[in-house]
């Protein structure tokens, strides 16, 4: 065996290739308005701040079927003054809603991890709204290599 | 189904110490995307509620999509001031709620 040789290699390219096309068109299908109107749904028409939200995520994620995704917002967690939701849109699937995490005072921190599904490249966007009525936003770019939604 | 989910988080803490709880249950989180071989849409079939309680008291919850991914994961913290129990529940598209209890010790 030498390996890969130079035709399997230039195979593999003009695949993955062909594969960042298709997620191309994809994302073109995908309407970021649902984004917005899951977004505006949240806010009640009010603008959310930019500021105060982290969110780790891969650079590159190989696989879309399950990204780690960590959201945090800076705030006390007091009972006067804490976090009340979060949500998290990922706006180039093919529907745009990922979670909505509910925190109370005795959640200690504003943090939540989990793992999720993304179609093709694009934005996460995450909201956080405050118990004295602030709303915070963020997003981040994800670029995805293989979708994870099938079909 | 209704296999026992797994549950991370310390037996003993400080009165007013934040701790990490991970948890995780195994489900195909079915997207509702999918098409079979023949082409039909494959249900979707999701646990769409998370929720965490601490001696009844709500701690954390999450309104899930199909988005997250299978056998969801659930990291996050709870600020704990005394003993108690952390109840867990996720409720499925059909109805079906999985539960779970841990202790904690406070000092």
């Amino acid at each position: 065996m030498t390996g890969l040789s130079r035709r399997t290699a230039l195979a593999v390219g003009a695949g993955g290739a062909a594969l960042a096309l298709i997620g191309n068109i994809h994302s073109a299908v995908a309407a970021p308005k649902d984004a917005e109107a899951d977004i505006a749904k949240f806010t009640g028409g009010k603008t959310a701040e930019k500021g105060k939200i982290t969110i780790d995520l891969p650079e590159i994620a190989e696989n879309g079927n399950t990204v780690p995704l960590t959201v945090s917002v800076d705030s006390p967690m007091t009972a006067e003054s804490h976090v009340t939701d979060i949500l998290v849109v990922a706006d180039g699937n093919p529907r745009p809603g990922v979670a909505t995490f509910h925190f109370t005072p005795l959640s200690g921190s504003a943090e939540a991890t989990t793992r999720i599904r993304l179609a093709t490249t694009q934005n996460i966007v995450v909201v956080a709204k405050t118990s004295d009525g602030k709303l915070y936003t963020g997003q981040k770019l994800v670029k995805v290599t293989i979708g994870g939604c099938g079909g | 189904m209704a296999e026992k989910p797994r549950i991370k988080l310390p037996k003993t803490a400080k009165k007013g110490e934040v701790v990490q709880i991970k948890t995780l249950l195994s489900h195909t989180m079915e997207s509702g995307q999918r098409k079979d071989a023949s082409g039909n849409i494959i249900p979707r079939k999701i646990i769409n509620k998370f929720a965490c309680t601490f001696n009844d008291k709500p701690v954390f919850s999450a309104d899930i999509e199909p988005a997250v991914a299978a056998n969801p994961y659930m990291q996050f913290a709870a600020r704990v001031e005394e003993s108690g129990t952390f109840k867990f529940s996720w409720t499925d598209d059909d109805g079906t709620v999985t539960t779970a209890v841990e202790k904690i010790t406070v000092s």
